[in-house]
């Protein structure tokens, strides 16, 4: 391939087209979620889709240049990226501004960022660069502890922000970990943890040890009758029994009681379309009531007045289930599988190993989200306040997105020029 | 190294595929099979909002108005949509305390949790224009607007009944009613309900979730229009009936006056009255306790319709028209009476003293108890002494023509029938074939067991005046632009006493006022004919008791007059009687010093 026809000939048109048809498509939802009947100018920079037309240009500058630079500056810079973030994490611990119960917000001037977002980003970048060093050997238990420690300082960081959600996000490296060697049974375990815990709460709980103990019995007739495999067994079984008592302990004794109300309404347990449930309650209202074909575009009345809360950030789906309906909502969802199949099947073709990497936390990050977002406005996740990539309002995760995305594409675009 | 973990790209695709189907498999119950979420996502911003119709209007005889309409608001709630607000300020802002406050929510809760119910009623217009700015802090709560039915004249409660909110029993019954609705009670109100509700409308807003309105729904497509109820005229005449009112002030009875032509009632007065104002809005509950519970004068209970009297020597006149009917005595033949009539078994009748003998003119002007038994006993022995019972039939046929012991069909519900006893009647009390005439002989001066309505009276009266029919008395002569009523009330009911004989019996009702017992109730210039009766009653003294029609030709009304425990029917039920009849021909009255006694006598605390 010649050199003159430029990097643009070399980029992912599939993952670029992708990404522009997600952000338009959710400038798009955004205007409809805070459209006013009487004020439907689309360039009041003073609403926010006319703020977020400006971040969505200034996304778009961001990428250019992106896939303009030399993108070997990315690994080489990876951990000089990661150190400026941490900084920048514990400083807004200090200093940050409170909104909405989080301090998470750093004030420079008149824009206002949230570094909780680009610590994804830093993170991506030195995890790719950790584990790709030719020198790692990663069969040992005790090999994985470093990359733990990578990505849970920021999740401490952010944790300590009181951003619940964004900490969260840093679980999504596990599958990273996962596809380049991390065991399985951690993935497993942590599933498992994850279904006890909820039984936990719902059903009786001698019911459930006799369950579990039934399980146990017939795993060990199911293996040969030796005593190591008697011991794993009678070991698991333990520690689930007791990981279940002490779910049961921390909820009903430790827990506030507003916060165990919550944790009943998600798993429904209880519900409360007035208080906890509120959001979620109202959010189904709308997603359900656009039915098959949606109400029409700017024609969503959940939308149109303001029944669901924060509709323009992190509960955009509403409005395109509501208007869109599920024939809207059935497109965007397969437009992000799309996406992140594209990305997946992208970083499996990367020569270097830092591309690789870092293509698999791209699709994992963006993952995570979409699984959390989505899942949350079905009722089907708990009311976890993290964006939807691309299409949420937003400028910080927006800008924060496109960078992760777009140094992925430009590293997918370097691979071909050596060819 | 990650070759060997090459595989597990499929596993993370798989599981990327996997949340996407489950959430595209939630999507598909939530959006296309679950119809939950878009019945609330219509219950949260769609308000049905009742158009309450006006109630059609009651004008009287002569075009003035009793009854109109004035705006109230009812405040509503949707208890699902009622969040966390400032309680507080909200009580202050309708004067409730908080306890009454989380009473009527729960009330409203108990009816539904989605449709509005009403939680307070009748809000006055300056609490809603203090509340009307402040609402939108309020969720769950609107206004609606209603109407108040009000009376710029405090009469006639009674006739034109009164408004209410509907009971849940109609609710149930009849599906043009839901909880809250208001429906007419009682009187005009009650009877011309139909036709005085209109039809109500709905229409439907779109609300936002402040509860703020925000338009109509689809460009009002589904809204429905509410039509106006329809106005009546009703056959009171105001002027009238007020002063009836005000003469029979202090004292218990009743004044029924009719237009004998048309059968159209003049006036209807009960008393002792009310203020129908006092039976409207929020204070109507605590006025109705007040007035149900007077159960020494019982306002509420409308005697005109209600209550039922011995006719005493009113019900003369009838006897004599009956016997003239059967050819028991011709008006010129004379009987004597030597003060009373002689039962035979050492009893009498006892009679006053007065000229003798009398002939029919004169027994009337004289109230002679002995004519009319001896009349009556040859009337029902007219077939032999044997044959009472077909005599006593025959007698009674007679009766009820009149329009006496059944309703008479009248336009307003709760009408009594009155009592003219069957034969079967005295066979349960004294045995087959073991009463004679002279066992059942006080029904000839109207006393005994027969029992007639003030309304009865004056039809009576009315059919006199006519000469031998009557049209079935009614307060409506109107209905909206349509100023003839249904043929019920334009049909003559003829009595089966021929009108040749009335004559006689109005001479001597003339001769009542001009020279007999009712001397006082003399109108100048003006021929009215009358009788006064007075009622025996086992609870105390005797009902004043007075009938009366003028003029003589062409009368114009037909009165009758009941005061209770006031005596001889001349002292009280006669002045009143003839001064209605003066201010109803002439509009005033020169008499002023009986007026004023009328007035001032107060029979209830004397």
């Amino acid at each position: 391939m010649r050199r003159e026809h430029g990097i643009f000939y070399r980029i992912d048109k599939i993952v670029v087209v992708l990404y522009l048809i997600l952000v338009f498509f959710g400038w798009l939802n955004i205007y409809a979620a805070v459209y006013n009947e009487n004020q439907p100018s689309i360039f009041d920079f003073s609403q926010r889709y006319g703020k977020q037309l400006i971040w969505i240009v200034a996304a778009l500058v961001l990428a250019v240049m992106v896939l303009a630079v030399d993108p070997k500056i990315f690994s080489q810079f990876a951990w000089l990226i990661y150190g400026g973030v941490i900084l920048l994490l514990v400083v807004v611990i200090f200093v940050g501004r409170d909104i909405s119960g989080a301090r998470s917000w750093l004030r420079i001037g008149r824009i206002a960022i949230q570094p909780a977002e680009f610590a994804k980003l830093a993170t991506a970048l030195v995890v790719a660069k950790y584990l790709s060093r030719f020198d790692l050997n990663l069969k040992s238990f005790k090999s994985w502890i470093r990359p733990f420690a990578l990505i849970g300082l920021p999740a401490l960081l952010i944790l300590l922000q009181r951003d619940l959600g964004s900490a969260l996000v840093f679980a999504s490296f596990l599958l990273v970990f996962y596809r380049f060697g991390m065991s399985q049974y951690i993935l497993l375990s942590l599933l498992g943890m994850i279904v006890i815990g909820i039984l936990a709460l719902l059903v009786n709980q001698y019911i459930l040890v006799g369950i579990l103990f039934a399980l146990a019995f017939i795993w060990f007739l199911m293996t040969q009758r030796r005593t190591r495999n008697l011991l794993i067994i009678l070991t698991l079984f333990l520690a689930s029994a007791s990981y279940l008592f002490s779910v049961r302990f921390v909820v009903n004794q430790v827990l506030q009681p507003h916060q165990r109300e919550r944790i009943y309404v998600l798993i429904g347990k209880t519900s409360d379309p007035q208080g906890a449930g509120y959001n979620v309650n109202q959010s189904l209202i709308a997603i359900g009531s656009g039915q098959f074909f949606g109400k029409g575009y700017l024609k969503g009345t959940q939308t149109k007045f303001h029944f669901v809360p924060e509709q323009s950030t992190d509960f955009i789906f509403c409005t395109v289930g509501e208007e869109w309906g599920f024939t809207g909502s059935l497109i965007l969802i397969l437009l992000y599988l799309g996406l992140f199949a594209r990305i997946i099947i992208l970083a499996e073709r990367q020569r270097s190993t830092f591309s690789r990497i870092y293509g698999y936390s791209v699709a994992s990050i963006l993952f995570f989200h979409f699984f959390i977002n989505i899942g949350m406005t079905l009722g089907l996740m708990p009311v976890i306040g993290i964006p939807l990539p691309f299409l949420s309002y937003g400028g910080s995760s927006l800008w924060a997105f496109t960078l992760l995305l777009f140094i992925f594409v430009r590293q997918d675009s370097y691979r071909s020029e050596l060819v | 190294m990650e070759k060997r973990y090459a595989n597990r790209q499929f596993v993370i695709l798989g599981i990327f595929v996997l949340i996407g189907i489950a959430f595209i498999i939630r999507l598909f119950y939530v959006q296309l099979l679950a119809n939950k979420y878009f019945l609330s996502a219509n219950s949260n911003v769609l308000r049905h909002i009742t158009q309450y119709p006006a109630r059609g209007l009651i004008y009287d005889r002569n075009g003035k108005l009793l009854v109109y309409n004035e705006a109230a608001y009812d405040m509503m709630v949707v208890p699902r949509q009622v969040k966390e607000m400032d309680t507080v300020e909200f009580c202050r802002l309708l004067e409730i305390d908080i306890g009454s406050f989380r009473e009527r929510l729960a009330k409203a809760k108990r009816y539904s949790w989605y449709r509005p119910s009403v939680f307070t009623q009748q809000i006055s217009r300056e609490q809603f224009a203090v509340l009307q700015e402040k609402l939108f802090r309020f969720p769950g709560f609107f206004v609606q607007p209603r109407t108040l039915r009000k009376y710029p004249y405090p009469i006639a409660a009674h006739t034109l009944g009164y408004v209410g909110e509907v009971s849940a029993r109609t609710v149930e019954n009849n599906p043009y009613y839901k909880p809250g609705d208001y429906i007419g009670i009682s009187g005009i109100e009650r009877s011309y309900e139909e036709v005085l509700r209109g039809k109500k409308g709905m229409k439907i807003r779109v609300v936002d979730v402040l509860n703020r309105d925000m338009g109509s729904f689809q460009e009002g497509k589904y809204d429905t229009l509410s039509v106006a109820g329809t106005d009546l005229w009703c056959t009171l005449d105001a002027d009238l009936q007020a002063y009836g009112e005000r003469l029979m002030q202090n004292k218990k009875g009743s004044i029924v006056a009719i237009e004998p032509t048309t059968g159209e009632i003049l006036c209807m007065v009960s008393s002792p009255a009310f203020d129908p104002n006092l039976l409207v809005g929020r204070i109507r509950n605590e006025n109705y306790r007040q007035l149900s519970g007077d159960t020494v004068n019982i306002p509420l209970f409308n005697r005109t319709l209600m209550a039922t009297y011995p006719p005493g020597s009113t019900f003369k006149l009838v006897n004599a028209l009956v016997a003239e009917q059967e050819g028991i005595v011709s008006p010129r033949y004379r009987i004597p009476c030597y003060g009373g009539f002689d039962l035979g078994d050492g009893h009498l009748v006892g009679c006053h003293l007065h000229e003798t003998p009398v002939d029919m003119a004169n027994a009337i002007q004289h109230s002679c108890n002995t004519y009319f038994c001896t009349i009556f006993k040859s009337l029902l022995e007219k077939d032999g002494f044997y044959e009472t019972e077909q005599g006593y039939n025959r007698w009674r046929d007679h009766v009820m023509t009149f329009g006496f012991g059944a309703p008479t069909g009248l336009d307003l519900k709760s009408e009594l029938p009155g009592f003219i006893p069957q034969t079967t009647y005295y066979d349960k009390y004294y045995g087959k074939n073991r009463w004679r005439s002279l066992t059942v002989i006080s029904l000839a001066i109207g006393q005994g067991e027969i029992l007639v309505t003030p309304l009865q009276l004056a039809n009576m009266t009315a059919t006199i005046a006519n000469r031998g029919y009557y049209i079935i008395p009614h307060v409506i002569r109107g209905v909206g632009m349509n100023k003839n009523t249904e043929l019920k009330y334009r049909e003559k009911h003829y009595t089966t006493v021929a009108s040749r004989h009335f004559e006689p019996v109005i001479e001597g009702m003339e001769q009542v006022v001009t020279l007999g017992t009712a001397m006082n109730a003399r109108i100048d210039s003006v021929v009215v004919c009358a009788k006064t009766g007075t009622a025996q009653n086992p609870h105390g003294e005797d009902h004043s008791i007075f009938v009366a029609f003028a003029p003589r030709e062409n009368p114009r009304i037909a009165i009758s007059v009941i005061v209770e425990n006031a005596g001889w029917g001349t002292t009280w039920a006669a002045p009143i009687a003839s001064l209605m009849i003066e201010h109803y021909l002439k509009g005033t009255t020169k008499r002023t010093y009986q007026e004023n006694k009328m007035l001032k006598g107060d029979l209830i605390n004397p």
